[in-house]
């Protein structure tokens, strides 16, 4: 029955599936939990400990506790590291302050987005920049590559942290007391060194579920440490191990895109609407530059939207939108919505469509609503 | 995983109870789990006539949608309208309150149901597609 797990519109890249999965610090943390346990990216990751829809919505109503430590760290360090992340991304990340991060993307030199990136500068010669899973090896060979001409040294660090993520409205006041970095004077984008229950983290407040929440870097062999602390401080407040599943969801109704979804090489980051990640103010100027500046005036070839529907069935990645019966867009991201109760999509969509739409979900037209980005919107007290 | 004995199963994780000459149909606790939350099921009109190994609906849960399979030929006597507002019930109890249809099985019914699966040949089954 549950014969296409390969339908999963999770975004994960296709699994090479001979190679041995890797596995994460937290492991035996997930296995004692009973989590079901996914191949992501290469790593074997938890897609849920029970059911998914609950982690989604105590991220919502208290907090959740998530492993990524499946993402890729990159450490940037030298006299010239500003200048070479300027020049190898989209950003203007020598304008960023020490302490502060950035949303930014790597892109090749057609404009196409290669990854989008959180890159935190930790130190005035030194960065760190988070990658997806999936990407990597790319942005690591490319930052190497682009770096080559700059005192700069890139180094993969992947391995020796372990990232916990505690993401919700309960957050601030679980990790609060267990941390020496004060939560109160830590801005949205910003990453502070410190300790979580003893441990050495880079504490920071960014997210991917449309929450407030935090993100800690920790040495892999503190993990295990810090992933329990988290747990017991938070159990009175309703804070729950939340999966891959819960995440996609979370991030899904935040309107936040997903590389392999929203995002890939066929895609610029104006077709996204996320022209604001791309800065054109660099003396050196940047690869992807000049495709880029060509796009930043032209009328888009596409516009991401999104999608509410009636019925129940769910639009998934790489269906059809049609509007009047004929095919304007397609689906880059679809799930039932815990929060509005329906399923939601994100789409591609021809410029300028009219009139009324549907989804073609195998073969029937469902209505659909377009909506404004983001689905969802926390309130902020 | 439960796979309670007094069923059988098909290779599609459906289970399948008979009495008499009716049937009543649900998927597996295994097929539950591995689905994840369930959050809609589309199911066949009563009277519609369904042939076994063919699709007669959907389950569709967050991740995914899984094409619902008859175990058995027959008429459909009655679907499980529960569903309709609290479809997680697949996940919470499926070989209770989670089930799917009931199917007028053709003349006598039970005795001869080909193609289906002791438990203990589903437990094998699932334990090579863990």
């Amino acid at each position: 029955m549950p014969g296409s797990p390969s339908n999963a519109d999770n975004g994960s890249q296709p699994a090479a599936e001979p190679e041995k999965l890797r596995d994460t610090p937290l492991l035996a943390v997930h296995e004692r939990l009973g989590a079901n346990l996914t191949g992501f990216a290469g790593w074997r990751m938890p897609l849920r400990y029970g059911s998914e829809t609950a982690e989604h919505v105590a991220v919502r109503q208290a907090a959740g506790l998530f492993d990524l430590s499946h993402m890729g760290e990159i450490v940037v360090t030298g006299p010239d590291a500003a200048a070479a992340l300027d020049y190898a991304l989209t950003g203007l990340l020598s304008s960023v302050a020490p302490g502060r991060a950035r949303y930014t993307m790597m892109c090749a030199a057609d404009g196409g987005v290669l990854d989008d990136l959180v890159v935190y500068r930790t130190g005035d010669q030194e960065y760190l920049v988070v990658a997806n899973a999936a990407n990597t090896p790319t942005v690591l060979a490319e930052l190497r590559r682009r770096a080559a001409e700059f005192k700069a040294q890139v180094t993969d660090a992947t391995e020796q942290y372990a990232l916990i993520a505690v993401q919700g409205p309960a957050a601030a006041g679980i990790l609060g007391p267990l941390t020496d970095v004060p939560l109160d004077e830590l801005k949205y984008y910003a990453g502070h060194d410190g300790t979580v229950a003893g441990r050495r983290a880079l504490v920071a407040r960014t997210g991917y579920t449309g929450e407030d929440g935090f993100e800690l870097f920790t040495a892999a062999a503190d993990a295990e440490a810090v992933w329990a602390a988290l747990t017991e401080a938070g159990a009175s407040a309703g804070l729950v191990p939340a999966g891959l599943a819960a995440r996609d969801t979370l991030r899904l109704e935040a309107g936040m895109p997903l590389y392999g979804n929203e995002l890939g090489p066929d895609v610029t980051p104006y077709d996204a609407g996320l022209g604001r990640v791309v800065k054109f103010e660099k003396p050196g100027g940047f690869v992807g530059g000049a495709a880029l500046a060509e796009r930043a005036g032209a009328r888009p070839q596409r516009v991401l939207a999104g999608l509410t529907m009636n019925s129940r069935r769910v639009p998934r990645h790489g269906y059809p939108v049609l509007a009047g019966g004929e095919p304007v867009g397609t689906v880059t991201s679809g799930a039932p919505s815990p929060t509005l109760g329906k399923p939601i999509a994100m789409v591609y969509l021809q410029p300028d469509v009219t009139g009324e739409l549907a989804v073609d979900i195998r073969g029937r037209a469902e209505p659909a609503e377009l909506t404004d980005l983001p689905f969802y919107r926390r309130s902020r007290a | 995983m439960s796979v309670p004995a007094e069923l059988r199963y098909t290779a599609e994780h459906e289970w399948i109870s008979v009495e008499g000459s009716t049937a009543t149909v649900g998927i597996t606790d295994f097929a539950a789990k591995a689905l994840g939350d369930v959050v809609y099921v589309s199911l066949p009109a009563e009277g519609a006539a369904v042939t076994a190994e063919e699709p007669c609906g959907e389950v569709e849960s967050t991740k995914s949608v899984s094409d619902l399979f008859s175990p058995v030929d027959g008429e459909v006597l009655e679907t499980n309208g529960d569903l309709e507002d609290d479809p997680g019930l697949v996940n919470s109890d499926p070989y209770g309150a989670g089930w799917m249809f009931k199917v007028q099985l053709p003349g006598d019914g039970g005795d001869a149901l080909p193609g289906l699966l002791s438990p203990a040949e589903y437990e094998d089954l699932t334990k090579d597609s863990d």
